[in-house]
């Protein structure tokens, strides 16, 4: 049974009488517990698709399901991690994740059980020592993990990541996956994550979903990525599977799908 | 540790790289402090570099007014003078004749009290507007337009019309400070709201903040720059237009108490009360910057 159903979708933008067809027929489903990957090239709805999901923006046909009930507003169920970790600046580091915390557990549980629940995430995440900082006294990589915390404490059905190591540093982003390739472990979430990297893809996902060049994008091929848990990053690069994986999606996005305007 | 030291010259490479990420951590961790004195000594160095040269050019504008002013039948009284005229107002704040004959401490006590309520009302209802346009397209479109031929209608032509609605002098003072700095507070909030990062609303919108926890938390902390800055020439424009509305409304007040002074030729009077306006303006300034400044720490730098 799908946990999580992409049920032909397409998105349409419309601006006076141009229009611009983004997503074409979108189907896709996600079971529970699965790590998923969206790639393609920058422009071909990537973030649009991962919007759909989170309610942000609306599917102009078809919709999304979530364990068989649709989703068409945004909610803690679908939680987002952004690109620019989105804190807000004016609050410390515990009270960006309290914020989420105290709405979604107004009721459930009690003032001392917020603080703890917000605490136990920060720890999670190793950043329970900063609580008190504010976003602008911390790195990037450190506000991105603040942001998994924020995330993640909503308890969300659906964890969305939005290129979240886009724009940390090579040595960061690696520190980073691992990091949630070790929660995904723990935890057991369902994770949609969208990425322009390749390596990161085939690091972290169970399957990767290549999306073709847009206008009109849709699905061009889904990959399964038959690697054991928990997976190293150092063994992997000489693993005969993951070179395979990868040489898979290289090919689908430099070879039959070479992005057209690419600089 | 000792390793570097004997192999210094014969392994070069090495050397570098071990002390040069050893430093790198201890600077991070623990960042030094100067000793105490010395950082005591550096603000008092600061604080001069500030204080000396306005207190030099004050000097010298001081010394050319004296002998500008210094003959016999010159219109304006030199410093000295008016510091002897006015020595009574000057250490004598507080005394209270009865009527309009009070020291100019009550004088600006009234001022300030008009500024003060005019002032606090024209702050809730400018962010209220300046939110109600910043978030509204069709209230933006309707009231925008008007607001900006409102906003260059001079204080002082709304005095008369005030003066007929309420038919007395004080509402109609705080109608004219209201009205003044109104205008900087509405725009500025609505650009400040208008101005909220997509990624903000995404966050409330993910985590279901309901509208009103979406305005504390989200809408007045994102746009307190801008807030602050409508309240900064708020405040000034306030002071500015206090002055010449009590020169018409008298009674009391620092404004009416220059136009009497000018009545009486009381010249010394009139500087002093200038002196007085001047510094009080700067401090309504200073605090409104550094209530801003408070109040919108983490916020400005992203």
């Amino acid at each position: 049974m799908a946990y999580l159903k992409l049920d032909h979708v397409d998105k349409v933008f419309t601006r006076g009488a141009a229009t611009t067809e983004v997503l074409k027929d979108i189907n896709l489903t996600i079971e529970k517990g699965e790590y998923v990957s969206i790639i393609g090239h920058s422009g071909c709805g990537k973030s649009t698709m991962l919007n759909i999901v989170a309610g942000l923006t609306t599917a102009t046909t078809g919709g999304v399901l979530l364990e068989e009930r649709e989703v068409n507003s945004p909610g803690p169920d679908r939680a987002v991690v952004f690109q620019n970790h989105s804190l807000l600046p004016w609050l410390t580091v515990y009270e960006n994740v309290r914020l989420g915390v105290d709405k979604v557990f107004a009721k459930t549980k009690t003032r001392a059980e917020r603080d703890a629940w917000t605490m136990h995430n920060l720890n999670l995440v190793q950043m329970a020592h900063a609580k008190d900082k504010r976003p602008n006294e911390i790195s990037g990589g450190m506000k991105q993990r603040v942001g998994i915390a924020r995330a993640l404490a909503m308890e969300p059905k659906v964890l969305l990541l939005d290129e979240p190591f886009g724009a940390l540093d090579a040595l960061t982003r690696a520190h980073l996956q691992d990091s949630v390739m070790a929660l995904h472990q723990k935890l057991g979430n369902t994770i949609l994550m969208i990425t322009h990297d390749v390596d990161e893809a085939v690091l972290l996902s169970d399957r990767i979903v290549m999306m073709t060049n847009g206008p009109s994008a849709h699905i061009g091929e889904v990959l399964e990525v038959a690697l054991p848990r928990p997976r190293k990053r150092l063994e992997l690069a000489t693993n005969p599977t993951y070179v395979k994986c990868r040489q898979r999606v290289l090919e689908f996005l430099y070879e039959r799908h070479r992005f057209v305007e690419a600089a | 540790m000792s390793m570097p030291a004997l192999t210094n010259d014969s392994v070069p490479k090495v050397v570098p790289t071990a002390s040069a990420s050893a430093t790198a951590s201890v600077v991070t961790m623990t960042p030094k402090q100067p000793p105490k004195a010395e950082r005591y000594v550096k603000m008092a160095r600061e604080a001069a570099v500030r204080v000396v040269p306005p207190l030099i050019v004050l000097a010298l504008f001081l010394i050319v007014w004296e002998l500008l002013c210094r003959r016999a039948g010159s219109a304006l009284p030199p410093p000295s003078r008016v510091f002897s005229d006015t020595r009574e107002l000057i250490f004598d704040p507080f005394f209270d004749h009865g009527g309009i004959d009070k020291g100019l401490f009550w004088h600006l006590e009234a001022s300030l009290r008009r500024v003060a309520i005019g002032y606090a009302i024209a702050a809730v209802v400018g962010v209220a507007l300046g939110t109600l346009i910043g978030q509204s397209v069709w209230a933006m479109r309707g009231l925008d337009p008007i607001f900006q031929v409102l906003r260059t209608i001079p204080p002082l032509a709304w005095l008369p019309l005030s003066l007929a609605a309420f038919r007395d002098g004080q509402p109609s003072a705080i109608f004219v400070i209201f009205i003044t700095s109104v205008w900087p507070i509405i725009i500025n909030t609505a650009v400040g709201i208008r101005n909220i990062p997509q990624d903000y609303r995404n966050v409330a919108a993910v985590v279901q903040l309901n509208p009103l926890e979406f305005f504390a938390k989200i809408m007045i902390p994102a746009a307190a720059p801008y807030i602050f800055t409508g309240l900064r020439i708020g405040i000034g424009l306030s002071w500015l237009a206090i002055v010449a509305a009590e020169m018409l409304i008298g009674g009391v007040g620092i404004g009416f108490f220059i136009w009497d002074a000018w009545n009486s030729s009381h010249i010394s009077e009139i500087i002093l009360a200038l002196f007085y306006v001047g510094i009080i303006g700067f401090v309504l300034d200073r605090l409104i910057a550094v209530v801003g400044k408070v109040v919108t720490r983490g916020t400005a730098t992203n």
